[in-house]
């Protein structure tokens, strides 16, 4: 609907909801769950043990290189379910708008919402739509919940994690922050950086089928990177993780952007990589599993565990050793 | 990546670490003084440090323009964002450095417009798109921002933009060095001096250190390669008895600097006495804006002063920033001060001592 924008009376439940939430919402994610708009989706039996998360998502702009707070809101709490072992069975989806919203903006946020469902093979099976005054939301926030059935029962064990083990991530770092800062502050720069986002069930759910027993713990690095999730994994584990800085996956536009702005790939957040922490015999065959998957093909061994007290350190491209630690707020632009 | 890897090989690391423990033997290690902020970082994050020890030991300058503004400018700062219709716009460095009471981060969150920029001409963009507020600038850095500065003020004075005005902390950097060199308590044995800045003031300017107070100085880029063999030609001169000017970074830096940037800074600003947090007061180490721009001085527009006194508490910043102690060395490293809750400036900025070495520093 080209021209047209959400209104207030979008939300007051009126007749002007019901074709929103009916014509341009529902239509897209038909399926048997959803589609009789009960209050509740019903899902039926699950046989396993069930695995719950949920996420929201106010990411500025709402349309970046390489996605859509769409296509994220949906991948994000996929991957929330995968890097905890379960196939993910359905998710909500609920959204807040801002009053004067493009309704064609909101579409194509909607059919990225379809498609990334569709590849991470999950329904949606209930949702939420509120609209709100200009100016109390910056245009679409959403939030969904995701609910999950372990995969052969696997569950994350950071108490199983011991020195030998390897680190493993799936791709390079930092490409999903990058591009939105880009994006966000209209730098123009030769090279285009895309945002990594993308639904990891699949690609994870092969390698714990394949390889469970091994598989100690995973996260998704989002927020805070790659380094806010291994200080995070070195706690619950107790582990000491050394990285090997020469072995870090970064996409050289990535680097150019972070050393032009002073930033760290590594604090960079990601939307479509796994770290994994695996058995050290085990870690040549996962990398080359992970590699024939579409979103894992720059899968690498970036560094391993060993004796001493838990924390991240890295052996530099030089050869020293540091401390890898949690940043403090937002890096923040430097004077010189 | 082009340009950059190539002073990041480990194989040629590998070799300069190999000369420096070469040329230098068993001899005790060699106290060396990094200047710059960017240097410290550099070293910290490259764990060059660990890759050393036993030949030198590095103490780290005062090259971190945030952390050596003194807080009587944070609260100066504050007071003018309080003004009705004030923009302050700043780097974001500046953000989180305590005043005496409050911080720009903490008025922010209490409705003081604070904008953080990347560039001083932005904030003539934001003053000249909103006429009816105060844009101030806090003007903050060493040789290497002031030209930018100076920059934007003469661009706002081209355009006729007067809702626009600097709140001027520029140091320079030479002469707060021979502050440090005639330090009997810092004992220096040899400079590290700063990238950038030479690349403006040029590898010139530390000619009198070498003569006044024979001290090796080298200039060096901030890449780890460039910081290695840097050293390595600290401790060449250091064996060989001499005390002369080297320069590393010739591939940027020149011995005579950026001409038309030292023009712009003498054109805007004068030299003035300012004080250094945790040092003193320093003659003829800060720039102040020069009578001609005087209507883009904050200080002057405004009737701001920004009064120094010597703090007296047990955060040591001050030997901190003057390579007396490391920070490990500070009572409250750690415990009392941390990134989170920092108590002294070196602890705030991103190119802090404290911060590089709580940040970085294996435990």
């Amino acid at each position: 609907m080209p021209g047209q924008r959400i209104l207030l009376s979008h939300g007051e439940g009126g007749k002007k909801s019901r074709d929103l939430i009916r014509k341009i919402i529902a239509k897209r994610f038909e399926n048997p769950i959803l589609s009789p708009l009960f209050d509740s989706g019903l899902l039926g039996r699950l046989d396993g043990e069930i695995a719950f998360t949920t996420d929201g998502y106010v990411v500025t702009p709402a349309i970046f290189p390489g996605g859509d707070i769409g296509r994220l809101a949906v991948c994000g709490t996929l991957n929330d379910l995968s890097v905890c072992g379960a196939r993910p069975v359905a998710i909500s989806c609920a959204l807040i708008l801002e009053e004067g919203f493009p309704v064609e903006t909101l579409e194509t946020i909607l059919d990225s919402m379809k498609t990334a469902a569709a590849e991470g093979d999950v329904v949606v099976a209930c949702g939420d739509t509120k609209v709100v005054e200009k100016g109390s939301a910056d245009g679409i926030f959403i939030t969904t919940s995701g609910v999950g059935i372990a995969c052969g029962g696997w569950r994350p064990a950071p108490e199983n994690v011991r020195p030998g083990d390897r680190i493993i991530l799936t791709g390079t770092m930092g490409d999903h922050q990058a591009a939105v800062l880009i994006a966000r502050n209209r730098l123009e720069l030769a090279a285009e950086i895309l945002s990594d986002v993308a639904p990891l069930s699949s690609m994870l759910l092969d390698v714990l089928s394949a390889f469970g027993g091994s598989v100690r713990f995973m996260r998704d690095p989002t927020r805070g990177g790659v380094g806010v999730s291994l200080n995070e994994m070195a706690e619950s584990s107790r582990a000491r993780i050394v990285l090997d800085e020469s072995r870090l996956p970064v996409a050289e536009a990535v680097r150019g952007v972070c050393e032009i702005l002073g930033f760290d790939p590594i604090y960079l957040a990601n939307e479509g990589k796994a770290l994994l922490i695996v058995d050290g015999k085990s870690a040549d065959p996962i990398i080359e599993t992970l590699r024939k998957a579409r979103y894992g093909r720059n899968a690498a061994v970036i560094g391993k565990v060993t004796e001493g007290p838990p924390g991240v350190l890295m052996k530099t491209v030089i050869g020293g050793l540091r401390a890898v630690d949690y940043p403090v707020g937002d890096q923040l632009p430097r004077i010189c | 990546m082009k340009f950059i890897d190539e002073f990041r090989d480990p194989g040629l690391a590998r070799g300069v670490v190999d000369s420096i423990r070469t040329i230098w033997g068993d001899r005790p290690p060699m106290r060396l003084m990094e200047v710059c902020g960017t240097h410290t970082v550099s070293i910290a994050r490259a764990g060059i440090r660990s890759l050393l020890e036993g030949a030198v030991t590095m103490v780290s300058g005062p090259g971190c323009p945030v952390c050596v503004t003194p807080d009587g400018y944070i609260d100066a700062a504050i007071g003018l964002g309080k003004r009705p219709g004030t923009v302050i716009a700043t780097f974001g460095d500046m953000l989180r450095v305590p005043g005496r009471i409050s911080s720009l981060e903490k008025e922010r969150g209490k409705g003081l417009d604070v904008r953080i920029l990347y560039s001083p001409l932005d904030a003539v963009e934001i003053a000249a798109g909103n006429p009816e507020k105060e844009v101030v600038f806090l003007g903050v850095g060493f040789e290497t921002t002031a030209p930018s500065i100076a920059g934007a003020i003469l661009s706002a004075a081209e355009r006729k933009i007067i809702n626009f005005s600097v709140l001027s902390s520029v140091r320079t950097i030479p002469l707060a060095m021979e502050v440090l060199a005639s330090d009997p308590e810092v004992r220096i044995e040899g400079f590290l001096c700063p990238a950038h800045v030479s690349t403006i003031i040029g590898s010139d300017a530390y000619l009198p250190l070498t003569r006044k107070f024979s001290i090796p100085c080298v200039v060096a880029g901030f890449e780890p390669l460039d910081i290695l063999y840097g050293i390595y030609l600290l401790l060449r001169q250091k064996k060989r008895g001499v005390a002369e000017v080297e320069n590393e970074y010739a591939r940027v830096a020149t011995p005579s600097g950026n001409r038309k940037a030292l023009d712009v800074i003498a054109k805007v600003f004068r030299e003035c006495d300012i004080g250094w947090r945790g040092i003193g007061v320093l003659p003829r180490t800060g720039l102040a804006i020069g009578e001609a721009y005087a209507s883009f001085d904050a200080q002057r527009k405004f009737g701001v002063e920004i009064p120094f006194t010597e703090e007296k508490t047990v955060c040591r910043c001050g030997d901190v920033l003057k390579g007396k102690i490391t920070p490990r060395e500070c009572p409250l490293f750690g415990m009392a001060c941390t990134p989170e809750e920092p108590y002294g400036p070196c602890m705030v900025s991103s190119e802090g001592t404290c911060a590089a070495y709580h940040k970085y520093g294996v435990q």
